[in-house]
């Protein structure tokens, strides 16, 4: 910065850059710095000892857990499902490839709400495939499937597009390459495919456990919001937040900002591996 | 290994990319493929690899049908033009590769792999490279590597892309040598793909010439460039001046051509399109001469003259500059122009770019 400011001509205000960068530090202190030190702030503000109780309250303990089981479930599908979209996209020519990418997206551009309400309308009780559903005692909404569902669409692109555009760089000669020197199909993925690509599959995995952490909308929607049965975290911060419970809503809110600072670290820490 | 290619053809959507190949590598042959950008020579070799698939036509090798087999068992080395290597792996794993995913039953042992990669390395000239990653070895150091990556499996037929094609003169030189010290030590079957004229006579124990998708001639390079097979090859090995000339009797004749140094050749009479270099054509200071000099440029040791006839048609050609017909030869001379040497084709002369010879040109030629 001040190298920046000291090639400005001489007799040329400096007091520019200055206002620009000082207004920039206010709004991150106003906007993140100082919610991120009142969230801890509260939580702790009845001493460890509540701030424990709190956590260890049955329904916050279950929500936590719902919350982990479904992005234990939702991130390796998704990594799955990110890699076999970008191998297909990257590395063969069929018709339809085009669609394919744009398909992948959608969830950016769709509201995660959009989502949960075409679900329930589709999988619902009431809904076109309700009947069917109940008939073979499948229950979908409000309840662990439709969560993850729903988690599962939104974080959808994450994974994919981050790995898609380095298969593309890295185009099919280094694979052309290990079968001419015999190299069976699972090998070259194994030894070559994956190991160009793992700091970015490492990177869009972080980004999309985040996000199916953080996800409140789409699951606000098909979980019905059953406490202790179908509330994941963020729903259950709302839900303590709303029974005037501020220091269990804050306790249960520093968990998920736990998880996101963590998934900021690795993040940081992987964009410098992946730039290599 | 006998490769034995025939009647092969492929297409990508609506372009022919190759139209009829027929060509057999000899065991132990090092066979050059030439010809410009885009004219199917790559497409050739992935599909020698087993890299892509014919849509018609015959891949043998000793006897056995190869466009059966996958890439995986046949067993050959393909060397990239951008090398391909592992950017992962260090030089020594990038080399032991092929090794190392056989399966466990024809796997060579730990020690025995090593010592592989040791003895290509030297071989190589890169034993001090062992532990380093590609991304910090110069471009001829990486074309080295991906050479011995191929190796290591004991090809018995050796490809390879536009090898030099990256690299600057003085390494290309020194590379070459070696690929043909490396080819008689191995004593594979090597094809290697190159459109650097130079490279291809130098290297090779045959070349092939290829023009948008057809072996246009197969030979020596004096073979190749005295006898030019088609009006492309002629072209493409340098004889870029095209002159209209009627054949009469076996000679050569047009307005303007003093065509007593060429031979006397055997085609039918009628139209014909005579093919020179430019350092072929020899203008004469000729009063009476249809060609008029428009400018001389010297580079030291040529003149570079630039001529024009009545009708507009104009000839560049290249003389050196202490000729004794170079005197006396100033902007506004009017000459003749005698071909010291050349060939001719029947028919009229081809439109811009000579046309991949749909029939086959007789084979007729002067010297
Ligand atoms: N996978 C492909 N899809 C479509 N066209 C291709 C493909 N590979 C090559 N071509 C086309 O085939 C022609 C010959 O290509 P190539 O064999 O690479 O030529 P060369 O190696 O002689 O430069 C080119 O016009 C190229 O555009
Ligand atoms: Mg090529």
């Amino acid at each position: 910065m001040s190298h920046a400011a000291t090639s400005f001509a001489p007799g040329q205000s400096r007091t520019g850059p200055r206002i620009l960068i000082g207004l920039a530090v206010l709004l991150t202190g106003l906007l993140v710095v100082a919610p991120l030190i009142y969230i801890f702030a509260r939580a702790f503000s009845a001493g460890w000892g509540a701030y424990v109780r709190n956590i260890m309250a049955p329904d916050t303990l279950h929500a936590i857990w719902l919350t982990s089981i479904t992005a234990l479930i939702v991130v390796p599908v998704n990594i799955l499902f990110g890699i076999a979209a970008a191998w297909a996209v990257a590395k063969h020519r069929f018709p339809g490839r085009g669609l394919l990418v744009t398909i992948i997206e959608i969830p950016f551009s769709i509201s995660p709400i959009i989502a949960g309400i075409c679900y329930l309308l589709l999988y619902g009780r009431q809904g076109l495939l309700g009947p069917w559903l109940q008939a073979h005692d499948v229950q979908m909404m409000f309840a662990l499937p439709g969560i993850v569902m729903v988690t599962m669409f939104v974080t959808a692109p994450f994974v994919a597009r981050e790995v898609l555009p380095l298969m593309q760089a890295q185009g099919t000669e280094q694979e052309q390459a290990a079968v001419t020197l015999g190299a069976s199909g699972w090998q070259i993925f194994t030894r070559v495919t994956l190991p160009g690509i793992k700091w970015a599959l490492l990177y869009g995995a972080v980004l999309c456990t985040a996000r199916a952490v953080g996800e409140f909308g789409g699951v606000s929607v098909v979980s019905g919001n059953i406490r202790g049965q179908t509330n994941t975290l963020p729903l259950q911060v709302e839900l303590l937040f709303n029974d005037l419970n501020a220091v269990g809503a804050f306790a249960a809110a520093s968990i998920l900002t736990l998880i996101a600072l963590v998934a900021l670290v690795l993040k940081a820490v992987l964009e410098g591996r992946k730039a290599v | 290994m006998t490769i034995t290619i025939t009647g092969m053809r492929k297409r990508f959507g609506p372009t022919e990319v190759l139209r009829g190949i027929d060509l057999t590598v000899e065991k132990g042959e090092l066979v050059a493929l030439l010809g410009p950008s885009g004219s199917g020579k790559t497409t050739l070799l992935k599909i020698i690899a087993g890299l892509d698939w014919p849509d018609m036509g015959g891949l043998d090798v000793d006897g056995v049908n190869w466009l059966n087999l996958p890439a995986q068992d046949r067993r050959i080395g393909f060397v990239f033009q951008h090398y391909a290597l592992f950017p992962h792996m260090k030089v020594r794993d990038n080399i032991a590769f092929g090794l190392t995913v056989r399966p466990r039953s024809q796997r060579p042992g730990r020690g025995v792999i090593a010592a592989r990669v040791d003895e290509l390395l030297h071989l190589l000239q890169i034993a001090h490279l062992g532990d380093r990653y590609p991304a910090q070895l110069s471009g001829g150091q990486r074309q080295r590597v991906a050479l011995g990556r191929a190796l290591a499996i004991e090809p018995t037929v050796l490809l390879l892309d536009e090898p030099f094609g990256a690299l600057d003169a003085a390494i290309r030189r020194d590379l070459r040598n070696w690929l043909r010290e490396v080819h008689g030590a191995t004593g594979s079957t090597s094809i290697f793909v190159t459109h650097d004229q130079e490279e291809a006579f130098e290297l090779a124990d045959r070349v092939v010439i290829m023009g948008q998708g057809q072996i246009e001639q197969i030979g020596s390079a004096d073979q190749i460039h005295d006898r030019p097979a088609t009006p492309f090859v002629a072209n493409f090995m340098g004889a870029t001046v095209e002159i209209p000339v009627t054949m009469r009797a076996g000679r050569i004749e047009a307005a303007g051509i003093d065509a007593t140094r060429l031979e006397r050749r055997v085609l039918p009479d009628g139209p014909a399109t005579l093919f020179l270099r430019p350092d072929d054509i020899t203008p004469i200071a000729d009063t009476q001469g249809c060609w008029t000099i428009e400018t001389v440029a010297s580079t030291g040791a040529t003149l570079r003259i630039a001529l024009k006839d009545g009708a507009g048609n104009r000839v560049e050609t290249v003389l050196p500059r202490r000729a004794p017909e170079a005197a006396g030869l100033t902007p506004g001379t009017r000459t003749h122009l005698r071909p010291e040497a050349g060939s001719v084709f029947p028919g009229p002369r081809p439109a811009t770019t000579p046309a991949p010879a749909a029939q086959a040109p007789a084979k007729e030629n002067i010297r």
